[in-house]
């Protein structure tokens, strides 16, 4: 049975891989808009890029500087008990990763009233969820401040159709890009309710880019998106080009009759995720 | 385009600055000091307390960038731009108080732009996500002032051939509006 010791012990790693580790389909995706970028500027971002990851995993120094806070997701199989004491095992695990790797503490003890620093990048973000079977398998995300400042929720009325949330999409794109670190990955979270709409986008972005949706539907849809999106001319770093984005993936789910909640996740050119099964 | 890089000594004064052109790619080499949103609030609250830049910022450089901690036998361990439409709201009090070039990542208001002409700033986009290779380009880093804000205190950094493109220029040309609309009218 996993207890919570063992499920801090699974972060405390996914962060230290992912802080200096580039997800291996984010960095094939790179290398592949490097070989076919058309923007000389573009296609120099992209270099630099493919250099910063080498100079990452060289050295063992962070993809990026801004590494983030963390979100955690355990999906625990729906025949495990609840771990005892999950939070402050998964918090004590986040201090200790961020301290021995050296990584940036980002997080303040309050948005509005106490703006110091937690010294800690405590607390993490977590979501526990059931799945069928034993076990638990961790997501650990860190989530840099740029790209998720660019993300947005929108309650869409059923009218707009898959033309509003293509034009949500777009519009956030345009809007907020050059500030979220392009090339992005796009995660689009349709359906749900107010909250849950901007989970399946966040979960959306652990979704490989080298794997196609099993639901047809879902696969053009994807298509669609990022044909739009790599029209923008936003590319990479912002600064002009074909590759704003180097993937876009999409989750959907069940809603209200009155409603079409969609929300954009923006994830940045250093996407960093791992997940990790725990027995 | 992008063909050779211009070679730019910092701190740059205005006239130095004029030169350059919105696109151009640069290496930024001397001081510059590292601000983000909380340090801008207390520059800004010391301008405003005795009417000048605090810690001799008149005629320097601001980088937006909180930078992790020392690795790798290096000052920092990785060093990136954050973005700059956050520090929009302080920007045109500080250009006009003699901060001659700011280095961020992103589109910025209009406001920063028409501070940008007025005072003949230039602003320059470093790529974000890079910063571990950035951080192959700062040779010292020195806290200044604040330390309690840990990675948001005034660190003053010296940079050897930083990479960066010229993102405002002193005219105003604005290389995250031209850019993507030159590209968008080609696709």
């Amino acid at each position: 049975m996993p207890g919570a010791t063992a499920i801090a012990a699974a972060v405390e790693d996914a962060v230290a891989q992912a802080a200096v580790t580039l997800r291996p389909d984010v960095l094939s995706a790179l290398r592949r808009a490097y070989d076919s970028e058309p923007s000389a500027r573009g296609r120099a971002v992209l270099g630099q890029l493919l250099e910063n990851a080498e100079i990452a995993a060289r050295d063992r120094v962070p993809l990026c500087q801004d590494t983030g806070t963390v979100w955690v997701w355990v999906e625990l199989g729906a025949d495990e008990c609840a771990p005892v004491g999950l939070q402050a095992e998964i918090d004590r695990a986040v201090a200790r990763a961020y301290s021995d790797n050296g990584l940036r503490m980002s997080v303040v003890r309050d948005a509005l009233f106490d703006r110091g620093n937690t010294g800690d990048n405590t607390p993490a973000f977590l979501d526990v969820t059931l799945r069928r079977g034993s076990g638990a398998t961790v997501h650990v995300m860190l989530k840099g401040g740029g790209s998720d400042n660019a993300s947005v929720v929108a309650m869409l009325d059923p009218s707009a159709g898959a033309d509003g949330v293509v034009e949500i999409v777009e519009r956030t794109v345009e809007a907020k890009a050059s500030g979220a670190c392009p090339p992005l990955i796009v995660g689009v979270g349709v359906g749900g309710t107010f909250d849950s709409v901007a989970k399946l986008a966040k979960r959306a972005l652990l979704l490989p880019l080298d794997e196609r949706s099993l639901d047809p539907r879902v696969r053009a849809f994807e298509e669609r998106l990022l044909g739009v999106v790599n029209a923008t001319g936003v590319g990479p770093a912002g600064l002009g080009g074909v590759t704003t984005a180097l993937g876009v993936r999409v989750i959907s789910a069940p809603c209200h009759i009155a409603a079409l909640p969609a929300a954009v996740n923006l994830g940045c050119c250093a996407m960093r995720s791992v997940t990790l099964e725990v027995v | 385009m992008p063909t050779k890089a211009t070679r730019i000594s910092l701190p740059a004064s205005v006239g130095e600055l004029a030169a350059l052109a919105a696109g151009d790619r640069v290496l930024l080499s001397g001081t510059v000091f590292t601000a983000r949103d909380a340090t801008h609030e207390r520059i800004v609250a010391e301008l405003e307390r005795t009417g000048r830049l605090p810690f001799g910022l008149a005629g320097q450089t601001l980088f937006y960038a909180g930078p992790t901690p020392r690795a790798a036998g290096r000052p920092v361990g990785s060093l990136g731009p954050t973005t700059a439409r956050r520090m929009d709201a302080w920007t045109p009090a500080l250009l006009a108080a003699g901060i001659t070039a700011t280095i961020g990542k992103g589109a910025r208001s209009a406001a920063a732009r028409d501070a940008c002409i007025a005072t003949g700033a230039v602003y320059f986009a470093a790529v974000g996500g890079s910063a571990a290779l950035l951080a192959t380009h700062v040779r010292s880093a020195e806290t200044v002032a604040w330390p309690e804000l840990g990675t948001e205190a005034l660190v003053r950094m010296e940079l050897e051939d930083f990479p960066a493109f010229v993102a405002i220029d002193a005219e105003g040309h604005d290389l995250y509006a031209i850019a993507p609309a030159e590209w968008k009218a080609r696709l």
